[in-house]
C-alpha cells in the first residue's frame, strides 16, 4: 500500500463515515488536514532528481486487456497534489450557509477533491481517466442545489456544466481509446501510462496527428479552451463557492496535466504537426484576448472571477504551445499559482457575497474602509491574479513568455507573434482586475453592506492568509517547488 | 454433475410451487415466494458445482454446457431472485388489481411463473439447435404474457398484454420462419452443422433471407430499433417486477439466442459482411432512437424503456464488432455489459417499485424531493442513475467503455458518433431523475420506510455497481 492510496481514499472514507452518522465537519476536516500532513510527509520524502514515478503502487484489475490501479508520482505530479491538498483544505473549511444538508455539502466537496488527487497520481489511463469523472456529479448536485443567482440560472449552469463536460469526457475517451488500441506495445494491448510513452511515440504521423487532435478536442472542453468555453464562467457564477475553488482551481488543470502528462510525451509528432500548433495558437489567442475582452464587460464579479480564469488558461496553453523547457516550467507552475489564486479569489467572493447579498461591482463601493483586511486580501489576490512581481503567477507568466522567444533563433515565427499578441492580455488583466477591485474598495463608503460587516474570524482568516502566503513565498522562490518537477519537464519532446 | 441437473431442479420447484400454491391459504401466499426465492438460491449455489462435459448420446447436439451457457444460467438465476424480492415488496399492489371474481386476489402463481420463466432462460443458455432455442424460447416468452397482464383490474396492464401479446406472436412468427429457411438451406438443425454449412454455401440469397427474418424476429425480442414500439407501453403498463424481469431477463436470454444463431453467419466467410453492415445498421439506428426518444419522456417506467432500447444498441454494437488488437471479444463484452445492466437496472427497478407502492405513480414528480424523504432510496437511484449514464467508476461505464473501445478497435467511425451522441444524451435523461430527487422539493415530507430484504438487497446491488466498476476482473474470469 502506498501513501498515495491513503490521499484518495481518506476523502472517500471521510463521506462513509458521515454517511454511517459522524459529524460531517469534523470527519471533513480530519481527511482534509491528514491529506496535507501526507502530502508534507510526501515532499520530505521526495527525491527531487528523479524523473520516475516515486510511491508507486499497482493492482491489476483486470488481466487482458492489462487494466491495473497503478498510483505513483513524480515531479509533476507532485505539484498537483500540493495544489489539490492545500485549495481542499481551505475549500473544506469554508462553513456552509444556514439551512443545507452538511453530508452533501462536505460530501461533494471531499469526493471532487479525490478525484482530482486520484487523477493526478494514476499511472494508468484508465484510472486517470476516472478519476477525473467523479468530481462531474457531486458538482452537478451542489450547483444545482446550492447554487447561487435564482432557480432557473442555477439549474441552467447546473445543467449546462454537466452535459458539457460530459461529452467532453466522451470525446476524450475516444481519443484515449484511439491511443491505447493503436499505441499498445506488440506484447499487448496495455493502458500503462509508462509503457505506452515508450511504444507510442512510433507510430506514424499522420494517425498521432489525429489521436492527438481528438485529445486536444476532449481535454480542451475540459480546460474550456476558446471556442468550447462558455460553460464554465457561468457554473463557476453559479457554483457554491467550495465547488467553485476546486473546479476552477484544481478540476480544470486536470486537462492541462493530461497534454502534458499523455499527449505530448505519447504523441510528439502529433505534437509537432504544424497545422495542429497553428490550430491550438489561434484557439489559445482566443482565450486570451475574445475571453479576455469579455471579462472586462462583466458587472459582476462572479461573472469576472469565471471568465478570468477562462483566459488564463490561455496562458498556460502557450506555455505548452512553446515546446521548450522554459515554456513546460512556466505552463505547470502557472497551473499551481493560478489554481490557488483562482481558489482565494472565490473564497474572497463567496465572503463577499455573505456580507453584501450582492456581486454586483456597482452596488458597492468604498469597503475597504469598512473591512480592511479584507480588501488588503482581495487587493493582493487580484494583483497576484493579474501578474504583478512577487506573486507565483509572475514568476510562472515570465517564464511563459521567455518561453515564447526561447527556441527562436531570431526570428518571429507562429509562436513568437502569438506570444507577442498574448502579452496584451496582461494589459486586459490588469483593466477588469483593478477596475473590480477601484469599484468594490475604492470611493466613499456605498449603500452596501447596510451595516458594517463582522470582522473575518480566526478561522476564517486562517485558508485565506495560508493561500496568500503561499503565492508570495512560490512567487520569490518558484524553484522550491520546480526543482521537483524539472527532470520530468525535461523529458517532454521539445520543437 | 451435468449442467442440465439446474434445468430439472427449477422445473420440479415450479411444479412443486403451482402444487403447494393450491394448499397455502389466502393470507399465506408470500410463502410461495420465500419458498421459490431459497430454491433458486439452492440452485444458484449448485451453478459451480456443474461441469462443461458432455456425452456422447444425442442430447448434447441440443445442449452445450460451455462456460458461456453457465454464465448465462447464473444471470438468470440471479435475475429471477432480485424479481422475486421485488415481487414480494410489490404484493400489496398486485394484490389491490389482481383480484379474483369471487375471492381474495390470486397472487401465488405470480411467484410461480418466474420459476418457469427461469428455467426457460437457463435452457435456452444451453440451446444449440433450432428445436430447443425455440421450445425454450416459447416457454419464455408464453410465461411472460400471462405475467404482463398479471394486473387484469389494471386498464394499462392489460393494454400492455394485448400489445405484448399479438406483436409477440408476430415476432416468433417471423422467426420460426426464419429458422425454417435456415434449416431448407442447411438442411441440418444443429448450430455446429449449420455454421459448416454455411462456410462455402452457394445459396447465398436464401440463407440471406433466412439472416434477415431471424434478425427480425431477434430484434423484436432484445427491442431494438425498428422493432421497438411495443417497449415503452409493456414496459409501462406490467407490474414492476414484471417490467424489470422483461427487461433484464428477456434481454439476456435474447442476447446470448441471437449471439448463437448468428454466429454461422458471422463465421461465414460469404455472408459475414452483410451480416455485419446489417448488424452495425440496426445498432446504429437502436442507438439514436432509443437515446434521443428517450429525452422528452417524463414517466420513469417508460424512460426506463428507452433506456433498455438504447442498451440494446450499445450491445447490438458490441455484437457486430470484429476486434483487431482488442483481447476482449464480442461476446464477452456483450455478457460483461449485460451483467452490469442487470445490477444496475434492477438498482432502478427497486426504487420504483418502492415509489410505486407508497406513491401509486411511476412518474418522475412522484421521485420529488426523494431525498429528503429517504436519503438511502435516492442514494440508491443515484448511483443506479449514474452507472446507467456511463459515469467512471461504476459498472456501466465499464461496459460502455469496452463496447467504445471495440468499435474504434474495429474502425467504426459513425457508430462511434452516434454512441457518444447517445451516451451524452444519456446524461441528460438519466440526471433528469436525480434532478428530481435532489434539487426538487418533496410534495409529501412522510418519510418512506424500506423492508429489511428490500434494504439488503439494494445494499447488495450498490455494492455490486461500484465494485465491478472498479474490479471487473472476477466477473471477466468467467468468461474466459
Amino acid at each position: 500500500m502506498s501513501p498515495l492510496d491513503l490521499l484518495i481514499v481518506l476523502p472517500i472514507l471521510a463521506v462513509v463515515a458521515m454517511a454511517l452518522g459522524v459529524s460531517a465537519r469534523t470527519a471533513a476536516l480530519v481527511a482534509v488536514v491528514g491529506n496535507v500532513g501526507i502530502v508534507i510527509g510526501l515532499l520530505i520524502q521526495f527525491q527531487a532528481g528523479v524523473a520516475t514515478p516515486q510511491f508507486a503502487a499497482s493492482r491489476v484489475v483486470l488481466e487482458s486487456p492489462r487494466i491495473a490501479y497503478a498510483v505513483g508520482m513524480d515531479g509533476m505530479s507532485l505539484v498537483l497534489v500540493v495544489l489539490t491538498a492545500l485549495v481542499t483544505l481551505c475549500a473544506v473549511w469554508i462553513a456552509p450557509p444556514a439551512g443545507v444538508s452538511e453530508k452533501i455539502w462536505y460530501g461533494s466537496s471531499l469526493l471532487i477533491a479525490a478525484g482530482a488527487m486520484g487523477a493526478f497520481v494514476a499511472t494508468d489511463v484508465f484510472f486517470f481517466y476516472a478519476f477525473h469523472e467523479l468530481a462531474l456529479i457531486p458538482t452537478f448536485l451542489m450547483i444545482g442545489m446550492y447554487g447561487h443567482g435564482g432557480r432557473e440560472n442555477r439549474l441552467h449552469a447546473a445543467w449546462k456544466i454537466t452535459i458539457y463536460l460530459g461529452v467532453g469526457s466522451l470525446v476524450l475517451l475516444v481519443g484515449l481509446a484511439m491511443l491505447v488500441l493503436r499505441g499498445s506495445p506488440e506484447s499487448g494491448m496495455t493502458f500503462d501510462i509508462a509503457q505506452l510513452v515508450a511504444s507510442a511515440p512510433k507510430l506514424e504521423a499522420g494517425v498521432q496527428a489525429s489521436i492527438f487532435l481528438t485529445l486536444l478536442l476532449g481535454f480542451g472542453v475540459l480546460i474550456s479552451l476558446f471556442p468550447f468555453h462558455s460553460w464554465a464562467a457561468p457554473a463557476y457564477a453559479a457554483a457554491p463557492t467550495p465547488v467553485a475553488m476546486l473546479h476552477a482551481g484544481v478540476l480544470k488543470k486536470f486537462g492541462l496535466y493530461g497534454l502534458l502528462r499523455i499527449a505530448l510525451p505519447m504523441l510528439p509528432l502529433g505534437a509537432a504537426t504544424p497545422w495542429l500548433q497553428h490550430l491550438l495558437l489561434w484557439l489559445l489567442l482566443g482565450n486570451i484576448l475574445v475571453i479576455g475582452l469579455v471579462t472586462v464587460a462583466q458587472r459582476s464579479l462572479d461573472q469576472v472571477l469565471g471568465h478570468s480564469s477562462v483566459m488564463h488558461m490561455g496562458y498556460i496553453f502557450l506555455g505548452i504551445a512553446c515546446g521548450n523547457v522554459i515554456g513546460y516550467n512556466g505552463a505547470l507552475l502557472l497551473m499551481f499559482a493560478h489554481g490557488i489564486s483562482i481558489a482565494l479569489l472565490f473564497a474572497l467572493a463567496g465572503h463577499l457575497r455573505t456580507m453584501t447579498g450582492t456581486l454586483e461591482m456597482s452596488r458597492m463601493s468604498g469597503l475597504a474602509k469598512r473591512a480592511p483586511l479584507f480588501g488588503l486580501l482581495f487587493g493582493m489576490a487580484a494583483m497576484a491574479s493579474l501578474g504583478l512581481p512577487g506573486f507565483a503567477n509572475f514568476s510562472a507568466e515570465i517564464m511563459v513568455f521567455l518561453g515564447g522567444f526561447a527556441s527562436s533563433a531570431g526570428e518571429i515565427g507562429p509562436v513568437q507573434l502569438t506570444t507577442i499578441f498574448a502579452l496584451w492580455g496582461v494589459v486586459i488583466s490588469a483593466v477588469y482586475m483593478l477596475r473590480a477591485y477601484k469599484n468594490i474598495f475604492m470611493g466613499p463608503p456605498g449603500e452596501l453592506p447596510a451595516s458594517d460587516p463582522p470582522a473575518l474570524t480566526l478561522a476564517e482568516k486562517l485558508p485565506l492568509l495560508l493561500l496568500t502566503l503561499v503565492l508570495l513565498v512560490i512567487g520569490f522562490c518558484p524553484q522550491l517547488l520546480l526543482h521537483f518537477a524539472r527532470p520530468v519537464l525535461e523529458l517532454l519532446p521539445r520543437h | 454433475m451435468p449442467a442440465y441437473v439446474l434445468e430439472i431442479v427449477t422445473l420440479s420447484l415450479g411444479l412443486l410451487l403451482l402444487l403447494a400454491e393450491a394448499f397455502v391459504g389466502p393470507g399465506h401466499k408470500r410463502c410461495i415466494g420465500y419458498a421459490a426465492i431459497l430454491g433458486l438460491l439452492v440452485t444458484l449455489c449448485l451453478l459451480p458445482f456443474t461441469c462443461s462435459c458432455t456425452g456422447p448420446t444425442a442430447f448434447w447436439s441440443f445442449y452445450s454446457p460451455d462456460r458461456l451457457a453457465l454464465f448465462y444460467k447464473g444471470l438468470a438465476l440471479i435475475c429471477t431472485i432480485v424479481v422475486l424480492i421485488l415481487s414480494l415488496d410489490y404484493l400489496p399492489v398486485l394484490e389491490q388489481f389482481a383480484a379474483r371474481a369471487g375471492g381474495g386476489p390470486a397472487v401465488g402463481e405470480f411467484f410461480a411463473l418466474p420459476v418457469f420463466i427461469c428455467t426457460g432462460m437457463m435452457w435456452m443458455a444451453s440451446a444449440v439447435d433450432l428445436t430447443s432455442i425455440f421450445v425454450s424460447l416459447e416457454l419464455i416468452t408464453i410465461a411472460f404474457y400471462v405475467m404482463v397482464g398479471y394486473q387484469r383490474k389494471n386498464r394499462l396492464s392489460l393494454e400492455a398484454a394485448v400489445k405484448y401479446l399479438i406483436l409477440g406472436a408476430i415476432s416468433t412468427g417471423f422467426l420460426v420462419y426464419g429458422l425454417s429457411w435456415l434449416f431448407g438451406v442447411t438442411g441440418q438443425t444443429n448450430l455446429l452443422a449449420i455454421e459448416q454449412v454455411l462456410q462455402t454455401t452457394d445459396n447465398q440469397q436464401a440463407a440471406l433471407f433466412a439472416l434477415a427474418l431471424l434478425l427480425v424476429g431477434l430484434a423484436f425480442k432484445v427491442a431494438a430499433v425498428p422493432f421497438q414500439f411495443w417497449v415503452p407501453d409493456v414496459y409501462q403498463g406490467a407490474a414492476t417486477p414484471v417490467t424489470a424481469f422483461l427487461s433484464v431477463g428477456s434481454k439476456s436470454a435474447g442476447f446470448i439466442i441471437a449471439y448463437r444463431l448468428l454466429h454461422p453467419f458471422l463465421a461465414s466467410p460469404v455472408l459475414h459482411g452483410t451480416t455485419i453492415s446489417l448488424l452495425v445498421a440496426l445498432a446504429g439506428a437502436t442507438l439514436l432512437v432509443g437515446n434521443l426518444a428517450a429525452i422528452p419522456q417524463t414517466n420513469f417506467k417508460r424512460l426506463l424503456a428507452y433506456s433498455s432500447i438504447s442498451h440494446a444498441g450499445f450491445l447490438l454494437l458490441a455484437l457486430a464488432c470484429v476486434p483487431v488488437k482488442s483481447q476482449l471479444s464480442p461476446i464477452q463484452v456483450v455478457s460483461f455489459y449485460l451483467a452490469g445492466y442487470l445490477v444496475m437496472t434492477m438498482l432502478s427497478f427497486a426504487v420504483v417499485g418502492v415509489i410505486n407502492r407508497v406513491s401509486g405513480s411511476d412518474d418522475f414528480t412522484a421521485f420529488d424531493g426523494l431525498a429528503t424523504r429517504s436519503p438511502f432510496l435516492a442514494f440508491a437511484m443515484l448511483i443506479s442513475a449514474v452507472s446507467l449514464a456511463g459515469v467512471p467508476l461504476t459498472v456501466g461505464f465499464l461496459g460502455k467503455f469496452f463496447v467504445f473501445t471495440l468499435a474504434v478497435d474495429s474502425g467504426y467511425t459513425w457508430p462511434v458518433v452516434i454512441a457518444i451522441i447517445g451516451a451524452a444524451a444519456g446524461f441528460y435523461y438519466y440526471l433528469k431523475i436525480v434532478r428530481a430527487m435532489y434539487w426538487n422539493p418533496p410534495k409529501e415530507t412522510a418519510p418512506i420506510t424500506v423492508g429489511a430484504t428490500m434494504k439488503v438487497l439494494v445494499i447488495l446491488l450498490i455494492a455490486a455497481t461500484l465494485i465491478l466498476g472498479v474490479y471487473p476482473q472476477p466477473l471477466l474470469s468467467l468468461l474466459q
